[in-house]
């Protein structure tokens, strides 16, 4: 009997390798590891505190919305209308207007006290009423931050524009022949770029929770030495990359629900999708985020390296190529090309779908396949990577 | 008990890893082993570090691949039916494979778990498994917060899960008290009766006496395979004592060493202890100038007698480091001095009111159970840690007040090799030198002088950590030694050290002190007490006893036992106060 016992491939050892053996040694496993997690204060922090600074930080301190930018005036014509026009831009909501001289203003360019300014030029109310001829006012701006310059500009264009309508309809004339712009925004009416950046900053902290999370856990074994002790009981491959990605799952879908709450409750940010199609979502992308910091940890063994590694190939390249703050079409055609192969990229896009737009099932699912394709691969290769032995 | 059989057969096995030095290349760990292993025995598996105890192991449990030759357990390959084999053996890491964050009925759940232990044979294992192990009490206890041999005990019950029939355990003597060492030894003795095949890698050659039988390794090789009787048997009649010597013993050692006939030899308490060369005539004691009444006895062999014989011999007397120093004035002056030291951390007292000195050329070693305190004692010695209470002085400062000028007095050797593995050998010493204030030519000359003391110049630009055991060693002590201190501090400073170079560093050692330089060590090894002129021995944070190493003997001699080695001493020693403590807090309620 005992003989039989032993018998290395008897049936009763299949049985127990794929039947109920295999759910009770991935629960043991998976048991385990959770206790360890919960036992650790700092998981508790990465899981649901550090998600709900950073999405109070991304949603309060990245604004791209450009309210009162400070811009300088120079009057060279004290005439009536330029000092008309001059109070209509004092009273524009998004520029806070300080007058002085050209050169004063230029000093303040320089000391970046005012982002720009608008000079009146001295013919501007004797030019504005010879109907023929166009009125001057020029407009200087700090060219070192080109984003803020293009605000700069349009926005005093825009506050000519206005202007010059109001005054037509104040003096009974017909508008000049121009073509009459009325943008609607879509999805986002008052284009609140917080709309859209909370949705995209859940994508960063999703990818630095999966993989920084993952990436201790088996490092930490062998850092440790219990994956020696593990490797010698009945453990196979399979099981041990379930249970290092299971419990993982658990605690990084409700980190994802966590910041979803807040996204909608607290910051008012609407959401338009549907909780089961945000969760299939985030479930495939969650997987190829905790498959990069597992394979990260089964190939560098050192929690400090892997930890480092997964913050540096996770982090950065969500923040900088997924399109969440950095528009991907008009980036350079190699680094769009890129940016296909970075599931954050598509998690960016279906999740500010799903908050901004609703269900769109053609794009979603698009997207789905794609971090599944992902997903594939980073576990894939750390199956590959995962030994059974110390030296194969 | 049932009758032996061969459980496991090694067959001409090689292991080949590849060589971190020479990329591309290979290296050798095991070299053509043939051996077998018995049910109902414990076989001992025996060598110093490096010597390739693990790997062989390994290739036991499955875990390493045998690169050549055919590895056999119960009838089984390690490799192709892995999974039948890992149902039948019992596997114990050398480092602790515990998970140190969950408790103890944790560990044992997962690892019934793991290995189909369920149902009602679950519940009687676990019992069983408490129970042998004395762990009944600690079940809700986290395992980081277990003792070094409570922890050892909890891998073994966690191996012992499901009955293998094989049990591999790997150095598990490592970090254990020779108290928890023996009641570990018990328990497996008692597992190897009841019909188990064990086998137990062990550094510690007195461990290897204890097997029935034994495997020697030595870089990779067989070097004997047999019951350690057999080995001792080949140096018989070759150990002697030199006793009632008159003089001084390090000295007399040293010129023993310098005698053809004298294959080796160490100190023992007041003696000195020599093992001659096959054939070879007593030495003439006149020669030796060992005093008028000093006389030869002769001695029970050791294990360790027999590895030094097969090694062919120890590496002689001389210490070429001690002649580079220059000799401090022996004047008694007390150098070492604790008063009332206390370290308190949070309500755990580790060190209670100890007091002692040390004086100029002495040898002075803390000996004590993992826990007592002898750690934290030690580090407030050497200005690591601030005592709560009392004052350590060394050279006469305060640690407290005029530490830098203290740690200028004192050289230090950690237990964890401390040196830069990103540096290189030249670029330690260069370091350590200049941190410890040489500068200039003379930083120059002495860290010439170390490369040539310590024969360090084939790897002077190697990183440390690729360094043979042996030489680590020697590069760590040089780092220590280099600005000359008054006071050298070292903890457990041969850990895992084959026994030729652990002789070879108390050759220095002992020339050092002949100079006038004083040492305080921590060990766990009973030999290297018997270096020591005195002894402190502690326990539970309190100083117990101290003495001369034939005074903590005669201390705990009784009638069954009228010549106790320095194990039984301490065991007993240390055991004696525990029951006073315990009556007295008895009397107390």
């Amino acid at each position: 009997m005992e003989k039989e016992k032993l018998k290395p491939e008897s049936e009763k050892t299949l049985r127990e390798r794929f039947g109920a053996g295999f759910l009770r040694r991935l629960w043991a496993l998976s048991y385990k590891e959770s206790l360890q997690t919960l036992r650790d204060p700092s998981s508790i922090l990465v899981a649901f505190i550090l998600p709900v600074l950073l999405i109070f930080i991304f949603g309060f301190a990245i604004n791209l919305d450009s309210t009162r930018i400070r811009m300088g005036l120079v009057m060279e014509d004290m005439g009536p209308e330029a000092q008309r026009f001059a109070a209509s831009l004092q009273g524009s909501p998004y520029l806070s207007i300080v007058r002085g001289t050209r050169k004063e203003m230029e000093q303040a360019v320089m000391e970046e006290k005012v982002r720009g300014f608008i000079v009146i030029m001295h013919d501007f109310s004797r030019k504005l009423d010879r109907p023929g001829e166009m009125a001057a006012m020029q407009v200087i701006t700090d060219g070192t931050e080109p984003n803020i310059a293009v605000f700069v500009e349009n926005y005093s264009r825009g506050a000519w524009q206005t202007w010059l309508g109001q005054r037509a309809l104040a003096r009974g004339e017909k508008m000049p022949p121009d073509i009459q712009l009325e943008p609607r925004y879509w999805f986002n009416p008052a284009a609140e770029s917080r709309n859209y950046i909370i949705p995209g900053s859940i994508t960063i902290i999703m990818t630095v929770v999966g993989a920084l999370f993952t990436s201790l856990v088996v490092a930490r074994e062998w850092e440790r030495g219990t994956m020696e002790a593990l490797l010698a009981t009945p453990v196979t491959r399979t099981e041990l990359l379930l249970s290092k990605l299971l419990p993982y799952y658990v605690l990084g879908i409700s980190s994802l629900l966590l910041c979803v709450a807040v996204a909608t409750f607290i910051l008012k940010v609407p959401f338009r999708g549907s909780i089961p199609m945000l969760l299939v979502v985030s479930t495939f992308f969650l997987f190829s985020a905790l498959g990069l910091g597992l394979l990260l940890s089964t190939l560098l063994r050192n929690q400090f390296n892997a930890a480092q590694a997964a913050l540096n190939a996770g982090f950065l390249p969500a923040m900088m190529l997924s399109g969440f703050i950095y528009e991907i079409s008009s980036m350079p055609h190699l680094l769009q090309y890129i940016t296909c192969l970075l599931p954050a990229r598509y998690f960016v896009t279906s999740i500010q779908t799903l908050f901004q737009a609703g269900d769109i099932h053609r794009l979603l699912w698009r997207d789905v396949f794609f971090l599944m394709l992902s997903s594939a691969f980073f576990i894939g290769l750390t199956a590959y990577h995962t030994k059974r032995r110390l030296d194969d | 008990m049932s009758a032996q059989k061969v459980v496991i057969t090694l067959d001409k096995v090689v292991k080949e890893f590849p060589d971190p030095a020479d990329k591309g290349k290979t290296k050798a760990a095991l070299h053509e082993i043939t051996a077998k292993v018995r049910t109902g025995v414990i076989t001992g598996l025996v060598g110093p570090d490096g010597a390739g105890k693990t790997t062989m192991i390994r290739l036991m449990g499955g875990l390493l691949e045998a690169t050549k030759g055919t590895v056999r357990v119960l009838d089984m390959d390690p490799i192709k039916d892995s999974s039948g084999l890992r149902q039948a053996i019992g596997y114990m890491p050398q480092k602790f494979g515990l998970y140190e964050d969950l408790s103890v009925q944790e560990n044992l759940n997962l690892y019934a778990d793991l290995r189909g232990v369920l149902g009602k044979e679950r519940e009687e294992s676990f019992g069983r498994l408490l129970e042998f192990t004395s762990l009944q009490r600690f079940t809700d206890r986290r395992a980081g917060r277990l003792s070094g041999g409570m922890k050892q005990k909890l891998g073994l019950a966690c191996a012992l899960l499901g009955q293998p029939k094989v049990l591999l355990l790997d150095e598990p003597g490592v970090g254990v008290d020779p108290i928890s060492r023996r009641e570990l030894w018990k328990m497996v003795e008692d597992l190897a009766k009841s019909g188990l095949a064990v086998l137990w890698s062990t550094a510690y050659l007195d461990e290897a006496e204890l097997c029935d039988e034994v495997l020697l390794l030595n870089e990779g090789k067989l070097l004997f395979d047999g019951s350690p009787k057999e080995l001792t048997g080949r140096v018989k009649e070759r150990c002697m004592h030199i006793r009632n010597i008159e003089g001084n013993r390090r000295q007399l050692l040293t010129r023993a060493l310098n005698r053809p006939e004298v294959m080796d030899g160490v100190i023992q308490g007041r003696n000195v202890r020599i093992l001659l060369k096959e054939g070879a005539k007593k030495p003439d004691l006149a020669e030796l100038e060992a005093g008028p009444k000093a006389e030869l006895a002769s001695v029970t062999p050791h294990f360790e007698d027999g590895f030094i014989d097969i090694l062919g011999g120890g590496p002689g007397g001389h210490s070429v480091l001690a002649e580079q120093l220059e000799a401090l004035p022996l004047d008694g002056a007390v150098v070492i001095e604790a008063e009332h030291l206390t370290k308190k951390f949070g309500d755990f007292t580790a060190t209670d009111d100890v007091t002692f000195k040390v004086t100029r050329g002495e040898i002075f070693g803390l000996l004590g159970p993992n826990g007592a305190g002898k750690s934290t004692t030690f580090k407030m010695m050497c200005g690591l840690l601030t005592p709560t209470s009392g004052t350590a002085k060394v050279t006469g400062y305060d640690l407290k007040r005029s530490a830098s000028k203290a740690r200028q007095q004192l050289g230090y050797m950690a237990q964890k090799f401390s040196l830069y593995s990103t540096l290189s050998v030249r670029q330690n010493l260069n370091f350590f030198s200049g941190v410890y204030g040489l500068y200039g030519a003379k930083q120059k000359k002495t860290v010439e002088e170390m490369i040539d003391v310590f024969g360090l110049k084939p790897f002077l630009e190697a990183a440390p950590d690729t360094l043979p055991l042996g030489y680590r060693q020697r590069l760590a002590l040089a780092c220590a030694v280099m600005h000359e201190p008054a006071i050298l501090f070292l903890d457990e400073p041969t850990s895992g050290v084959d026994p030729v170079t652990r002789r070879e560093f108390w050759t220095h050692i002992n020339g050092i002190v002949e100079k006038g330089v004083t040492v305080m060590v921590t060990t766990h090894f009973m030999d290297e007490a018997e270096y020591c002129d005195r002894i402190g021995l502690v326990s539970q944070g309190q100083l117990i006893a101290t003495g001369t190493p034939d005074d903590l003997k005669e201390m705990a001699a009784t009638k069954e036992n009228e010549d106790p080695t320095m194990e039984d001493a301490f065991i007993s020693l240390v055991q004696q106060h525990a029951e006073k403590t315990k009556g007295a807090a008895k009397a107390k309620e």
